[in-house]
């Protein structure tokens, strides 16, 4: 059991020191997949089942394509030009650790983290299905309409303005048309 | 046993690294990149603190974490099609670039 945390956690960490540090940005999501992926497996260890699918499924499969694509589309998929600015390296490197530091400090020295676990949870995924349906489906409701508003707003932002006013252009005149025969 | 506190330690090493990412990149994915881990280590906190909580029977952890992914989900679609529409814009996605072009 605690080899496997030691292994998952050494992947998973290690991914993530690769993917800040990659120069190549498409290595970079490569191991931002490995990443994810042993991030399910620590849910897995942590027995929340359904959760790890659930981030194979969203993370592996969508987050990490969906950065694919935009890496392609933005043919930003060639090497990082050279970060000349060093200043700002090591101050974003310092930030980060002062935040570990403060993290840690206030981890170690505080007892209110010290549990064991005490029994295996029995949540089974048709507890957590009947319990969206009936406890969590106003949130449930909420949510569903967020996604469905970010995907329409994804997609007008994304969509080329100029192509959008080129339509509009060539449609006028046929308008004009059709009120003078009105 | 493993305890509680090596999950917090190795959620906390994520996210830091997620930071220091989301600071020193100048590629603007890969900030977006560091944003995301920073929401992954923050997911493992909940799950983990379900599984140590007195009652690990109860849903509400798993809930937390499920709702988390699907906003964590919304953030990254709406979020790259920022970055095209700025690379349509600016021709790039450089981050130092376009603060200098302003």
């Amino acid at each position: 059991m605690e080899l496997a945390f030691v292994i998952i956690a050494t992947v998973t960490l290690g991914g993530a020191v690769a993917v800040m540090s990659l120069r190549h940005l498409v290595h970079c999501a490569l191991a931002l997949v490995v990443t994810f992926a042993g991030l399910g497996a620590m849910y897995l260890l942590l027995s929340a089942e359904f959760v790890a699918f659930v981030q194979l499924l969203v993370y592996v499969g969508a987050v990490a394509i969906l950065i694919v694509f935009a890496l392609l589309l933005t043919r930003s998929a060639t090497v990082e030009p050279h970060q000349g600015l060093l200043h700002s390296k090591v101050a974003g490197v310092g930030i980060a650790l002062l935040a570990f530091g403060t993290i840690i400090s206030a981890l170690l020295t505080s007892s209110r983290f010290d549990r064991t676990q005490i029994t295996a949870p029995s949540l089974t995924v048709r507890q957590i299905g009947e319990e969206l349906m009936t406890r969590y489906v106003l949130p449930l409701e909420v949510i569903g309409l967020l996604l469905t508003a970010a995907t329409i707003g994804a997609v007008v932002i994304a969509m080329d303005e100029r192509k959008v006013a080129d339509r509009s252009k060539s449609a006028e005149p046929e308008h004009a048309a059709e009120d003078k025969h009105g | 046993m493993i305890p509680l506190h090596y999950y917090l330690i190795v959620a906390a090493m994520l996210f830091c690294i997620g930071l220091a990412g989301a600071l020193i990149r100048r590629s603007a994915i890969m900030v977006l990149v560091g944003i995301e881990l920073m929401l992954n280590a923050a997911n493992l906190n909940f799950i983990a603190f379900w599984r140590y909580s007195p009652n690990p029977d109860g849903s509400q952890g798993v809930m937390f974490a499920i709702f988390s992914i699907a906003i964590a989900a919304a953030e990254a679609a709406v979020g790259l099609a920022l970055i095209i529409a700025l690379y349509r814009h600016y021709r790039s996605t450089d981050v130092a670039e376009e603060g200098k072009k302003e």
